[in-house]
Protein backbone atom coordinates (compact mmCIF):
# COMPACT_ATOMS: atom_id res chain seq x y z
CA UNK A 1 0.00 0.00 0.00
CA UNK A 2 1.46 3.49 -1.09
CA UNK A 3 0.43 5.81 1.82
CA UNK A 4 -1.02 9.04 0.99
CA UNK A 5 1.39 11.27 1.63
CA UNK A 6 1.24 15.08 1.74
CA UNK A 7 1.88 16.59 -1.81
CA UNK A 8 2.89 20.20 -2.20
CA UNK A 9 3.45 21.76 -5.71
CA UNK A 10 7.07 23.00 -6.74
CA UNK A 11 6.84 26.74 -6.71
CA UNK A 12 6.46 28.03 -9.90
CA UNK A 13 9.31 29.80 -11.84
CA UNK A 14 10.07 33.45 -12.43
CA UNK A 15 12.22 35.49 -14.58
CA UNK A 16 15.62 36.32 -13.12
CA UNK A 17 15.29 39.62 -14.53
CA UNK A 18 17.70 42.67 -15.94
CA UNK A 19 19.32 42.88 -12.43
CA UNK A 20 19.91 39.46 -11.26
CA UNK A 21 23.78 40.83 -11.02
CA UNK A 22 22.63 42.65 -7.50
CA UNK A 23 21.72 39.39 -5.96
CA UNK A 24 24.20 36.61 -7.08
CA UNK A 25 27.31 38.44 -8.67
CA UNK A 26 27.08 42.23 -7.13
CA UNK A 27 30.37 43.02 -8.81
CA UNK A 28 29.05 43.25 -12.07
CA UNK A 29 25.82 45.57 -10.89
CA UNK A 30 28.67 47.54 -9.81
CA UNK A 31 28.71 47.50 -5.94
CA UNK A 32 30.88 45.44 -3.12
CA UNK A 33 28.53 43.99 -0.67
CA UNK A 34 29.75 40.61 0.76
CA UNK A 35 33.01 39.74 1.84
CA UNK A 36 33.03 36.05 0.39
CA UNK A 37 31.58 36.00 -3.08
CA UNK A 38 31.20 33.32 -5.27
CA UNK A 39 32.64 33.32 -8.70
CA UNK A 40 33.72 31.82 -12.47
CA UNK A 41 37.15 30.52 -10.98
CA UNK A 42 36.30 27.06 -9.45
CA UNK A 43 40.22 26.14 -9.01
CA UNK A 44 42.36 26.77 -6.40
CA UNK A 45 46.57 26.09 -6.34
CA UNK A 46 45.80 22.47 -5.17
CA UNK A 47 42.77 21.36 -7.38
CA UNK A 48 43.83 18.35 -9.15
CA UNK A 49 43.45 18.35 -13.10
CA UNK A 50 44.22 19.90 -16.20
CA UNK A 51 43.41 23.51 -15.72
CA UNK A 52 41.04 24.59 -18.62
CA UNK A 53 39.01 27.56 -19.62
CA UNK A 54 35.62 27.41 -20.54
CA UNK A 55 34.58 30.44 -23.18
CA UNK A 56 31.39 31.61 -25.13
CA UNK A 57 28.47 33.71 -26.50
CA UNK A 58 25.21 32.98 -25.67
CA UNK A 59 22.82 34.04 -28.74
CA UNK A 60 19.20 35.20 -29.11
CA UNK A 61 16.94 34.71 -31.89
CA UNK A 62 18.57 37.21 -34.43
CA UNK A 63 21.71 36.10 -33.60
CA UNK A 64 22.76 38.98 -31.15
CA UNK A 65 24.54 37.74 -27.96
CA UNK A 66 22.78 38.25 -24.95
CA UNK A 67 24.78 40.52 -22.54
CA UNK A 68 23.12 40.12 -19.24
CA UNK A 69 22.79 36.32 -18.86
CA UNK A 70 23.86 34.53 -15.72
CA UNK A 71 25.64 31.25 -16.36
CA UNK A 72 26.28 28.67 -13.75
CA UNK A 73 27.82 25.35 -14.13
CA UNK A 74 28.56 21.81 -12.31
CA UNK A 75 30.65 19.85 -12.80
CA UNK A 76 32.37 16.32 -11.12
CA UNK A 77 36.19 16.37 -10.26
CA UNK A 78 39.04 15.05 -12.77
CA UNK A 79 38.87 12.15 -11.39
CA UNK A 80 34.85 12.22 -12.46
CA UNK A 81 33.36 12.21 -9.11
CA UNK A 82 30.59 15.32 -7.96
CA UNK A 83 31.36 16.63 -4.62
CA UNK A 84 28.29 15.58 -2.84
CA UNK A 85 26.78 12.44 -0.79
CA UNK A 86 24.83 11.29 -3.44
CA UNK A 87 27.98 10.16 -5.38
CA UNK A 88 28.67 6.86 -4.09
CA UNK A 89 31.48 6.38 -6.50
CA UNK A 90 33.73 5.27 -3.84
CA UNK A 91 36.72 3.97 -6.42
CA UNK A 92 37.37 7.45 -6.82
CA UNK A 93 38.50 10.38 -4.44
CA UNK A 94 36.63 13.86 -4.28
CA UNK A 95 38.97 16.76 -4.68
CA UNK A 96 38.64 18.66 -1.40
CA UNK A 97 40.03 22.28 -3.06
CA UNK A 98 37.35 21.79 -5.57
CA UNK A 99 33.59 22.33 -5.17
CA UNK A 100 32.61 21.93 -8.83
CA UNK A 101 30.05 24.45 -9.17
CA UNK A 102 30.69 28.28 -10.27
CA UNK A 103 28.82 31.23 -11.53
CA UNK A 104 29.58 33.98 -13.49
CA UNK A 105 27.56 36.72 -16.38
CA UNK A 106 27.98 37.58 -19.88
CA UNK A 107 30.25 40.46 -20.49
CA UNK A 108 27.81 43.56 -20.81
CA UNK A 109 29.98 44.70 -23.33
CA UNK A 110 31.66 41.32 -24.88
CA UNK A 111 28.50 39.33 -24.10
CA UNK A 112 31.63 36.56 -23.48
CA UNK A 113 31.52 34.24 -20.29
CA UNK A 114 34.44 32.51 -19.31
CA UNK A 115 35.00 29.84 -16.66
CA UNK A 116 38.25 28.61 -15.01
CA UNK A 117 38.15 24.89 -14.19
CA UNK A 118 39.69 21.74 -14.58
CA UNK A 119 38.40 19.12 -17.30
CA UNK A 120 35.67 16.42 -15.80
CA UNK A 121 36.43 13.18 -15.57
CA UNK A 122 33.70 10.35 -17.11
CA UNK A 123 30.91 9.82 -14.12
CA UNK A 124 28.99 6.71 -14.31
CA UNK A 125 25.95 6.61 -15.93
CA UNK A 126 22.66 5.10 -14.79
CA UNK A 127 22.05 1.59 -13.89
CA UNK A 128 22.90 -0.67 -16.61
CA UNK A 129 24.30 2.74 -19.33
CA UNK A 130 27.15 3.45 -20.02
CA UNK A 131 29.58 5.92 -18.56
CA UNK A 132 28.63 9.47 -19.72
CA UNK A 133 31.53 10.83 -21.44
CA UNK A 134 33.08 13.56 -19.50
CA UNK A 135 30.80 17.05 -19.44
CA UNK A 136 30.12 20.20 -17.22
CA UNK A 137 26.07 20.72 -16.87
CA UNK A 138 25.44 24.42 -17.55
CA UNK A 139 22.36 26.16 -16.13
CA UNK A 140 20.92 29.50 -17.12
CA UNK A 141 18.88 32.25 -16.21
CA UNK A 142 17.92 35.89 -17.64
CA UNK A 143 15.65 38.78 -17.92
CA UNK A 144 13.46 36.89 -21.16
CA UNK A 145 13.92 33.36 -19.95
CA UNK A 146 10.74 32.15 -17.44
CA UNK A 147 12.25 29.47 -16.16
CA UNK A 148 16.16 28.16 -15.73
CA UNK A 149 17.46 26.74 -18.89
CA UNK A 150 19.21 23.31 -18.54
CA UNK A 151 22.28 22.15 -21.13
CA UNK A 152 25.85 20.26 -21.10
CA UNK A 153 28.92 20.66 -22.67
CA UNK A 154 31.03 17.60 -24.01
CA UNK A 155 34.43 17.77 -25.20
CA UNK A 156 35.59 18.13 -28.97
CA UNK A 157 38.65 15.75 -28.02
CA UNK A 158 36.61 12.89 -26.49
CA UNK A 159 34.95 11.80 -29.77
CA UNK A 160 35.39 8.38 -28.66
CA UNK A 161 33.79 9.05 -25.55
CA UNK A 162 30.86 10.83 -26.84
CA UNK A 163 29.93 8.50 -29.12
CA UNK A 164 28.97 6.34 -26.50
CA UNK A 165 27.47 8.55 -24.09
CA UNK A 166 24.12 7.71 -22.89
CA UNK A 167 22.76 11.65 -23.33
CA UNK A 168 23.97 12.38 -26.57
CA UNK A 169 23.26 9.31 -28.00
CA UNK A 170 19.11 10.00 -27.41
CA UNK A 171 19.44 13.30 -29.25
CA UNK A 172 17.71 13.04 -32.59
CA UNK A 173 18.11 14.93 -35.17
CA UNK A 174 21.95 13.60 -34.35
CA UNK A 175 22.95 16.88 -35.89
CA UNK A 176 21.43 18.30 -33.12
CA UNK A 177 24.62 16.77 -30.89
CA UNK A 178 26.91 19.00 -32.40
CA UNK A 179 25.45 21.90 -30.51
CA UNK A 180 26.86 21.06 -27.02
CA UNK A 181 30.53 20.26 -28.36
CA UNK A 182 32.92 22.45 -26.88
CA UNK A 183 35.78 23.07 -29.25
CA UNK A 184 39.18 22.55 -28.06
CA UNK A 185 41.98 25.76 -28.77
CA UNK A 186 45.04 26.22 -27.26
CA UNK A 187 46.19 29.80 -26.90
CA UNK A 188 49.87 30.77 -25.61
CA UNK A 189 49.82 27.31 -23.87
CA UNK A 190 46.32 27.64 -22.42
CA UNK A 191 43.45 25.07 -23.34
CA UNK A 192 40.23 26.99 -24.03
CA UNK A 193 37.03 25.26 -24.88
CA UNK A 194 34.70 27.40 -27.07
CA UNK A 195 31.32 26.66 -26.27
CA UNK A 196 28.29 29.32 -27.72
CA UNK A 197 24.95 28.52 -26.77
CA UNK A 198 21.94 29.63 -28.99
CA UNK A 199 18.59 30.17 -27.43
CA UNK A 200 16.48 29.82 -30.74
CA UNK A 201 16.77 29.49 -34.02
CA UNK A 202 19.45 28.25 -36.72
CA UNK A 203 21.17 25.33 -34.66
CA UNK A 204 19.44 25.71 -31.44
CA UNK A 205 20.85 24.87 -29.12
CA UNK A 206 19.80 21.74 -27.30
CA UNK A 207 18.41 22.18 -23.88
CA UNK A 208 17.21 19.29 -21.25
CA UNK A 209 14.00 19.01 -19.05
CA UNK A 210 15.91 17.47 -16.05
CA UNK B 1 28.67 19.14 8.79
CA UNK B 2 27.27 20.26 6.13
CA UNK B 3 27.63 17.41 4.06
CA UNK B 4 26.96 15.26 6.67
CA UNK B 5 23.54 17.60 6.92
CA UNK B 6 22.47 17.20 3.50
CA UNK B 7 23.49 13.45 3.23
CA UNK B 8 20.99 12.40 6.37
CA UNK B 9 18.32 14.05 3.48
CA UNK B 10 19.36 12.43 0.58
CA UNK B 11 17.35 9.19 1.06
CA UNK B 12 17.76 5.40 -0.93
CA UNK B 13 21.37 4.99 -0.72
CA UNK B 14 22.17 1.37 -0.17
CA UNK B 15 25.01 -0.80 -0.99
CA UNK B 16 22.38 -2.16 -3.71
CA UNK B 17 22.35 1.59 -5.41
CA UNK B 18 25.69 3.10 -5.50
CA UNK B 19 24.48 5.88 -7.49
CA UNK B 20 22.12 6.93 -4.89
CA UNK B 21 19.58 7.40 -7.75
CA UNK B 22 16.93 5.81 -5.67
CA UNK B 23 16.93 9.88 -4.80
CA UNK B 24 16.05 10.90 -8.22
CA UNK B 25 13.38 13.58 -8.37
CA UNK B 26 9.95 13.72 -9.29
CA UNK B 27 9.47 14.81 -12.44
CA UNK B 28 9.21 18.54 -12.86
CA UNK B 29 5.29 19.34 -13.82
CA UNK B 30 5.90 22.01 -16.44
CA UNK B 31 2.43 22.90 -16.54
CA UNK B 32 2.60 25.12 -13.55
CA UNK B 33 5.78 27.13 -14.90
CA UNK B 34 5.86 29.13 -17.66
CA UNK B 35 5.78 28.43 -20.72
CA UNK B 36 9.22 29.35 -22.64
CA UNK B 37 7.74 31.93 -25.18
CA UNK B 38 5.16 34.26 -24.01
CA UNK B 39 4.95 37.02 -25.94
CA UNK B 40 2.97 39.37 -23.82
CA UNK B 41 6.33 39.62 -21.98
CA UNK B 42 8.04 40.37 -24.80
CA UNK B 43 11.99 39.79 -24.16
CA UNK B 44 10.78 36.13 -24.06
CA UNK B 45 10.41 36.24 -27.81
CA UNK B 46 14.07 35.98 -29.03
CA UNK B 47 15.26 34.09 -26.32
CA UNK B 48 13.09 31.36 -25.97
CA UNK B 49 13.86 27.99 -27.34
CA UNK B 50 11.71 26.65 -29.33
CA UNK B 51 12.43 23.31 -29.79
CA UNK B 52 10.96 20.82 -27.44
CA UNK B 53 13.36 20.53 -23.92
CA UNK B 54 15.08 16.60 -23.97
CA UNK B 55 13.72 14.53 -20.94
CA UNK B 56 16.24 13.08 -19.12
CA UNK B 57 16.10 10.57 -16.56
CA UNK B 58 18.03 11.96 -14.10
CA UNK B 59 21.72 10.80 -13.55
CA UNK B 60 24.25 11.79 -10.89
CA UNK B 61 24.62 14.88 -13.03
CA UNK B 62 21.22 16.15 -11.83
CA UNK B 63 20.44 14.15 -8.11
CA UNK B 64 23.88 16.02 -7.25
CA UNK B 65 24.45 19.82 -6.70
CA UNK B 66 26.33 22.24 -4.83
CA UNK B 67 27.52 22.27 -0.56
CA UNK B 68 27.62 25.74 0.58
CA UNK B 69 28.64 25.88 4.41
CA UNK B 70 27.74 28.52 6.88
CA UNK B 71 31.38 29.92 6.92
CA UNK B 72 30.88 30.70 3.39
CA UNK B 73 27.96 33.76 4.76
CA UNK B 74 28.23 36.73 6.28
CA UNK B 75 26.94 37.76 9.80
CA UNK B 76 24.73 40.36 7.92
CA UNK B 77 23.80 39.09 4.87
CA UNK B 78 20.82 38.19 5.85
CA UNK B 79 20.31 42.01 7.42
CA UNK B 80 19.61 44.42 3.93
CA UNK B 81 19.02 46.77 6.37
CA UNK B 82 22.17 47.38 8.19
CA UNK B 83 24.71 44.93 5.26
CA UNK B 84 25.07 48.57 2.89
CA UNK B 85 24.09 50.83 5.70
CA UNK B 86 26.89 53.78 5.01
CA UNK B 87 25.57 57.17 6.92
CA UNK B 88 22.13 55.56 8.17
CA UNK B 89 19.72 53.13 7.83
CA UNK B 90 17.43 52.76 4.52
CA UNK B 91 14.73 54.82 3.94
CA UNK B 92 11.86 52.81 3.93
CA UNK B 93 8.63 50.67 5.34
CA UNK B 94 10.89 47.60 7.49
CA UNK B 95 9.73 44.12 6.97
CA UNK B 96 11.06 40.51 7.92
CA UNK B 97 10.26 37.63 5.48
CA UNK B 98 10.57 34.21 6.59
CA UNK B 99 9.03 31.25 5.89
CA UNK B 100 10.59 27.52 5.07
CA UNK B 101 11.68 25.58 1.99
CA UNK B 102 9.98 22.40 1.60
CA UNK B 103 9.99 19.92 -1.35
CA UNK B 104 6.88 18.75 -2.63
CA UNK B 105 6.52 15.77 -0.09
CA UNK B 106 6.20 18.90 2.65
CA UNK B 107 9.86 17.95 4.16
CA UNK B 108 11.86 20.97 4.89
CA UNK B 109 15.14 20.98 2.43
CA UNK B 110 18.20 21.32 5.30
CA UNK B 111 21.52 23.96 4.80
CA UNK B 112 20.38 25.14 1.24
CA UNK B 113 21.61 28.44 -0.23
CA UNK B 114 18.75 31.17 -0.33
CA UNK B 115 19.67 34.85 -2.08
CA UNK B 116 17.54 37.04 -2.74
CA UNK B 117 17.62 40.83 -4.76
CA UNK B 118 15.14 43.95 -4.88
CA UNK B 119 14.88 47.50 -5.59
CA UNK B 120 15.00 49.94 -2.83
CA UNK B 121 11.48 51.50 -1.63
CA UNK B 122 11.20 53.93 -4.34
CA UNK B 123 11.71 50.78 -6.85
CA UNK B 124 15.42 51.38 -8.09
CA UNK B 125 18.09 49.02 -8.19
CA UNK B 126 21.33 49.28 -7.33
CA UNK B 127 23.04 48.38 -10.79
CA UNK B 128 24.70 50.14 -13.59
CA UNK B 129 21.72 49.35 -16.22
CA UNK B 130 18.64 51.04 -14.17
CA UNK B 131 17.88 54.56 -15.50
CA UNK B 132 14.83 54.55 -13.68
CA UNK B 133 14.31 58.43 -12.29
CA UNK B 134 13.80 57.33 -8.21
CA UNK B 135 16.86 57.88 -6.45
CA UNK B 136 19.38 55.49 -5.19
CA UNK B 137 19.22 55.19 -1.71
CA UNK B 138 23.09 55.55 -0.15
CA UNK B 139 21.98 52.50 2.49
CA UNK B 140 20.66 50.29 0.57
CA UNK B 141 22.76 47.77 -1.26
CA UNK B 142 19.24 45.47 -2.03
CA UNK B 143 20.55 41.87 -1.72
CA UNK B 144 21.70 39.73 0.95
CA UNK B 145 21.66 35.46 0.98
CA UNK B 146 21.69 33.00 4.27
CA UNK B 147 21.34 28.91 4.90
CA UNK B 148 18.08 27.27 5.78
CA UNK B 149 18.62 25.39 8.94
CA UNK B 150 18.05 21.93 10.01
CA UNK B 151 14.28 22.23 9.27
CA UNK B 152 14.11 23.89 6.21
CA UNK B 153 13.30 27.38 7.74
CA UNK B 154 15.00 30.60 6.42
CA UNK B 155 14.69 34.46 7.79
CA UNK B 156 15.81 37.98 6.41
CA UNK B 157 14.90 41.42 7.35
CA UNK B 158 14.76 44.24 4.92
CA UNK B 159 12.83 47.34 3.09
CA UNK B 160 9.60 46.49 1.35
CA UNK B 161 10.70 47.19 -2.56
CA UNK B 162 8.67 50.04 -4.29
CA UNK B 163 6.79 49.39 -7.61
CA UNK B 164 8.92 50.31 -10.82
CA UNK B 165 8.08 50.61 -14.80
CA UNK B 166 9.63 48.99 -16.83
CA UNK B 167 9.79 49.12 -21.03
CA UNK B 168 7.45 46.42 -22.44
CA UNK B 169 4.37 48.15 -22.96
CA UNK B 170 4.47 52.04 -22.48
CA UNK B 171 2.62 51.11 -18.95
CA UNK B 172 4.03 48.34 -17.79
CA UNK B 173 4.87 48.55 -13.54
CA UNK B 174 6.12 45.40 -11.82
CA UNK B 175 4.38 44.76 -8.55
CA UNK B 176 6.47 45.83 -5.47
CA UNK B 177 8.52 42.09 -5.55
CA UNK B 178 11.23 40.42 -4.17
CA UNK B 179 13.27 38.28 -6.15
CA UNK B 180 15.05 34.77 -5.34
CA UNK B 181 17.21 31.98 -6.24
CA UNK B 182 17.08 28.63 -3.71
CA UNK B 183 19.37 25.55 -5.00
CA UNK B 184 18.03 22.48 -3.00
CA UNK B 185 20.32 19.39 -3.03
CA UNK B 186 20.35 18.31 -6.26
CA UNK B 187 20.94 20.69 -9.21
CA UNK B 188 17.88 19.97 -10.63
CA UNK B 189 16.15 21.58 -8.34
CA UNK B 190 17.41 24.58 -8.99
CA UNK B 191 15.14 27.42 -8.92
CA UNK B 192 14.71 31.23 -9.10
CA UNK B 193 11.52 32.82 -8.43
CA UNK B 194 9.78 36.00 -7.41
CA UNK B 195 8.17 37.05 -4.29
CA UNK B 196 5.04 39.32 -4.56
CA UNK B 197 2.93 40.69 -1.64
CA UNK B 198 -0.28 40.21 -0.44
CA UNK B 199 -3.00 42.90 -1.89
CA UNK B 200 -0.86 44.80 -4.71
CA UNK B 201 -3.45 45.90 -7.01
CA UNK B 202 -0.51 45.96 -9.40
CA UNK B 203 0.02 42.08 -9.29
CA UNK B 204 -3.23 41.53 -11.39
CA UNK B 205 -1.72 43.41 -14.47
CA UNK B 206 1.81 41.96 -14.30
CA UNK B 207 2.98 40.30 -17.27
CA UNK B 208 5.59 38.57 -15.63
CA UNK B 209 3.03 37.16 -13.06
CA UNK B 210 0.98 36.37 -15.79
CA UNK B 211 3.85 34.67 -17.93
CA UNK B 212 2.29 31.94 -15.37
CA UNK B 213 -0.94 30.19 -16.66
CA UNK B 214 -2.59 29.04 -13.92
CA UNK B 215 -3.63 31.76 -11.40
CA UNK B 216 -3.68 29.19 -8.47
CA UNK B 217 -0.05 28.65 -8.92
CA UNK B 218 0.45 32.31 -8.95
CA UNK B 219 -1.06 32.49 -5.57
CA UNK B 220 1.57 30.23 -4.26
CA UNK B 221 4.27 33.41 -5.22
CA UNK B 222 2.41 35.98 -2.79
CA UNK B 223 3.29 36.23 0.30
CA UNK B 224 0.78 36.81 3.06
CA UNK B 225 1.09 39.60 5.69
CA UNK B 226 2.15 37.52 9.14
CA UNK B 227 1.07 40.11 11.84
CA UNK B 228 2.12 37.84 14.98
CA UNK B 229 4.99 37.37 13.94
CA UNK B 230 5.96 40.89 13.33
CA UNK B 231 8.31 42.74 15.63
CA UNK B 232 6.53 45.39 17.83
CA UNK B 233 7.08 48.83 16.69
CA UNK B 234 9.51 47.97 14.41
CA UNK B 235 9.09 45.99 12.16
CA UNK B 236 6.30 44.40 9.92
CA UNK B 237 6.46 40.28 8.39
CA UNK B 238 5.67 38.58 5.37
CA UNK B 239 5.64 34.55 5.15
CA UNK B 240 6.88 32.83 2.24
CA UNK B 241 7.35 29.31 1.47
CA UNK B 242 9.27 28.12 -0.86
CA UNK B 243 8.49 24.54 -2.98
CA UNK B 244 11.23 22.76 -4.49
CA UNK B 245 10.96 19.42 -6.63
CA UNK B 246 10.52 16.26 -4.79
CA UNK B 247 12.58 12.82 -4.32
CA UNK B 248 10.75 10.36 -5.97
CA UNK B 249 11.67 7.24 -3.29
CA UNK B 250 10.13 9.51 -0.58
CA UNK B 251 6.43 8.24 -1.80
CA UNK B 252 7.60 4.70 -0.82
CA UNK B 253 9.78 5.48 1.97
CA UNK B 254 6.78 4.20 4.70
CA UNK B 255 6.50 0.98 2.43
CA UNK B 256 7.04 -1.81 4.65
CA UNK B 257 9.19 -3.77 1.82
CA UNK B 258 11.50 -2.06 -0.12
CA UNK B 259 10.55 -0.14 -3.72
FE1 LIG C 1 12.73 43.08 -10.28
Amino acid sequence: MIPSLPHLKESPSQTAGPYVHIGLIPHQAGFDIFAKNFSNVLVGPDTVGERIRIEGRILDGSGAPARDILVEIWQANAAGRYNHPADRQEDKPIDPSFRGWGRTGTDFETGLYTFETVKPGSVIGRKGHRPMAPHVNIWLAARGINIGLSTRLYFSDEAEANAQDPVLNIIEPRERRETLIARREERRGEVVYVFDIRLQGDRETVFFDI
Amino acid sequence: MSVERIRSDVRGITPEDPLGLDSEFIQRDRSIHPPAFTPNYKTSALRSPRIPLWSLQNSLSEVTGPVFSPDEIGPLDNDLILNYAKDGEPIGERIIVHGHVLDENGRGVPNTLVEFWQANAGGRYRHVNDRYLAPIDPNFGGCGRTLTNADGYYAFRTIKPGAYPFRNHVNSWRPAHIHFSIFGSGFAQRLITQMYFEGDPLLRHDVIARTIPDPEAVKRLIAPLDLDAAVPLDCLTYRFNIVLRGRRSTLFENKLQGN
